[in-house]
């Protein structure tokens, strides 16, 4: 784990209309740590990984990616800095295969003719690195496929493209108690490998089972980040429920726990 | 329905039997063209033995004018399909391809040369469809809507650019119907197909061997591999038992060659099923689904386009009907039939094909039986009905087994 951030966010700004979504909110996460975001509903945590992801421009604020400052305008240009996002619906298509899913545009193309041997080959050997053992073939309609074996190709399909961060928007919320096992394992391994990865659930348990550190939101601000080995669940609940905001406009901001 | 914990590793992963496999196609709803191919194959073994006259060349000859139009304006409805919208306005749209065919080789008026005007007729339907793709794509009008009001629009079209009857004497624009190939050049025509499908299946075949994969169902590959080059050779041996293999025919099998490499192994194609499938998630995967949207509207019109020109071709005129009758809904009717999805992201070329044919051969059996044009449309809906319900179930059933 490196001590520098490979992506910073400060002083973010978005609102939608007469709502303010998020205000003057922080957030940074290193390469080879869990980074964990929590916070109630309506926090802003989807907000903000909508605005790390391009999908909704930020209002305000700057990204700084490994040192540099970068803006992100739209999906095409996360992915070129290597930020990758599996959403809570995963944002599979049913119709189609494992395959064709896991290069969903970015297919292998020579003159816009499809290279699928490839393809097929690369999905094979991404699978087996992250040890998803329970696809039965890569050529079945994803709508043929389990909760956790969607959310495995989702994963999947984040980390194929030489990615540096992932973000995991709720992975475990629609599974069974074995499958949330087997995806905070492949969260934890993913880690392990180096990238960085920010994990969004609500479920402590989860959090605590992986993260290294712990970024609490409320209401569109920040409330602080906390080292997971220090911390309690109860605190981070409190911080949830009850949290004062660290820093108000205008105002230099305080840290409340540096971790 | 999950998968067994001890599921082997990626590599080795063996090739399910087929039977297990047609069966995972089923339950999830993904029956394919194979009904419908049954379903044509019992009308013409019923005509066949019930209707005089039925299972002759000639017979065979028109029952290939009836479909060709159709069939067109159906390649393009199965891709309008594939992502989830409908074009209405197919129909009249065929209809402006004839009337612009027809005003620009008037020998009294334009006399432009015979390829001239085709090539501008189809500038022109493709231009329509890249405007009605625009307003849906661009500003989010329902495509239901935009190509209801091209239904009227093209309409008005065309009764008001139309004298009546054009008759069409150039001979470059009849021959896109009713040009004749010899006998020789039938066979020669009928030996390229089957060796281009022959080679092409087996290239592939081979290329995924030599990166490792197998090949999936060697049967059922085997089979396509003797059967589509016998069903070519046969048409091609009943054609020349009449006039000959029609250049219309040959347009029919190169624009499905074409458009299914279009819809299959292009990654426009891919993302035309993506789009369908799951709009949303294509555009979080960067496609711009706005673009895919137009180009397919554009391609639905040059498709009516080129589908118009071989109906104004074949009656070597252009009147008030141009568009008109059970055109539309039989160009959609036979995307549908044939299997693709009204509601995206399933479907295949192939399907407009078969479904057309099944519908012209229903019609034209049933004329000849001397049913009345009443009964066959009674007939034909039902099948529709049938063909739409077995849709929706299966979507259902494809829904359920998702989780």
């Amino acid at each position: 784990m490196t001590d520098t951030p490979l992506l910073e966010l400060r002083g973010v700004f978005k609102s939608f209309g007469s709502v303010q979504a998020l205000s003057d909110v922080d957030f940074d996460v290193r390469s080879g740590e869990v980074m964990a975001l929590v916070g109630d509903n309506g926090a802003g945590k989807s907000t903000l990984i909508k605005c790390i992801a391009g999908i909704h421009p930020m209002d305000e604020g700057e990204i700084v990616f490994e040192g540099r400052r970068v803006t992100i305008n739209g999906p095409k240009d996360a992915a070129k800095l290597g930020i990758e996002v599996v959403y809570q619906d995963l944002a599979l298509c049913d119709n189609l295969d494992v395959v064709q899913n896991m290069y969903l545009g970015r297919e292998a193309n020579r003159f816009e003719v499809l290279q699928e041997p490839p393809m097929e080959a690369k999905t094979r050997e991404t699978l087996a690195a992250l040890r998803v053992t329970t696809i039965k073939s890569i050529r079945q309609p994803v709508a043929t496929l389990s909760g956790g074996q969607r959310q495995s190709v989702a994963v999947a399909r984040a980390v194929m493209w030489n990615s540096k961060l992932v973000i995991l928007d709720e992975p475990t919320a629609a599974l069974g108690v074995a499958q949330t096992e087997q995806v905070l394992a492949l969260v934890n391994r993913l880690a392990e490998q180096g990238l960085a990865v920010v994990l969004i659930s609500h479920n402590l348990h989860d959090v605590f089972e992986t993260a290294s550190r712990i970024t609490v939101l409320r209401l569109g601000r920040n409330v602080g980040v906390y080292d997971r080995k220090a911390t309690s669940q109860q605190q981070i609940v409190e911080a949830i429920t009850a949290g004062q905001p660290t820093k108000v406009s205008g105002i230099p901001s305080t840290q409340v726990a540096p971790a | 329905m999950t998968a067994a914990a001890s599921a082997p590793e990626a590599e080795t992963v063996p090739l399910e039997p087929l039977q297990k496999r047609i069966w995972d196609n089923v339950r999830t709803g993904n029956l394919g063209s194979g009904p419908v191919i049954a379903a044509l194959g019992f009308v013409v073994l019923a005509f066949s033995l019930w209707a005089p006259n039925f299972f002759t060349p000639v017979n065979f000859s028109n029952l290939i004018g009836q479909t060709v139009g159709t069939c067109m304006l159906a390649y393009g409805v199965v891709f309008v399909l594939l992502i989830g919208e409908i074009d209405l306005s197919i129909a009249f749209v065929s209809g402006i391809a004839g009337v612009v065919v027809a005003r620009l080789q008037l020998p009294t008026g334009a006399h432009f040369p015979g390829w001239a005007c085709i090539v501008l007729a189809l500038v022109a339907t493709t231009l329509i469809g890249v405007f009605q793709g625009s307003v849906v794509a661009k500003i989010g009008v329902p495509s239901f809507v935009v190509t209801l009001a091209g239904f009227l629009i093209w309409q008005g079209v065309i009764l008001q650019e139309l004298p009546g009857v054009i008759v069409i004497q150039d001979n470059t624009i009849n021959d896109v119907y009713g040009y004749y190939f010899s006998d020789l050049g039938g066979w020669i025509i009928g030996g390229i197909v089957s060796a281009a499908y022959v080679l092409g299946t087996l290239g592939s075949a081979v290329s995924g061997r030599l990166h490792g994969i197998a090949i999936r169902d060697p049967i059922v590959m085997a089979f396509k591999v003797v059967i589509i080059p016998a069903i070519v050779l046969v048409t091609v041996w009943i054609c020349n038992k009449s006039q000959g293999v029609p250049f219309a025919l040959l347009l029919l099998v190169a624009m499905l060659l074409l458009l299914t490499f279009l819809a299959k192994r292009t990654t426009f194609g891919r993302h035309v099923y993506a789009v369908g499938g799951n709009a949303e998630a294509a555009r979080r995967a960067g496609i711009n689904v706005a673009r895919i949207r137009i180009l397919v509207f554009m391609i639905s019109g040059f498709m009516s386009g080129l589908g118009g020109i071989v109906l104004a071709a074949r009656l070597n005129s252009v009147d008030l009907n141009a568009g008109g009758g059970t055109l539309l809904i039989d160009a959609i009717s036979a995307a549908v039939i044939g299997g693709t999805s009204l509601f995206g992201g399933r479907g295949e070329v192939r399907n407009a094909l078969i479904g057309s044919a099944l519908i012209a051969t229903i019609a034209n059996g049933m004329n000849i039986k001397g049913y009345s044009t009443g009964t066959i449309y009674i007939v034909t809906g039902a099948i529709l009905l049938l063909a739409v319900t077995f849709d929706t179930v299966a979507r259902r059933i494809q829904v359920r087994s998702g989780r």
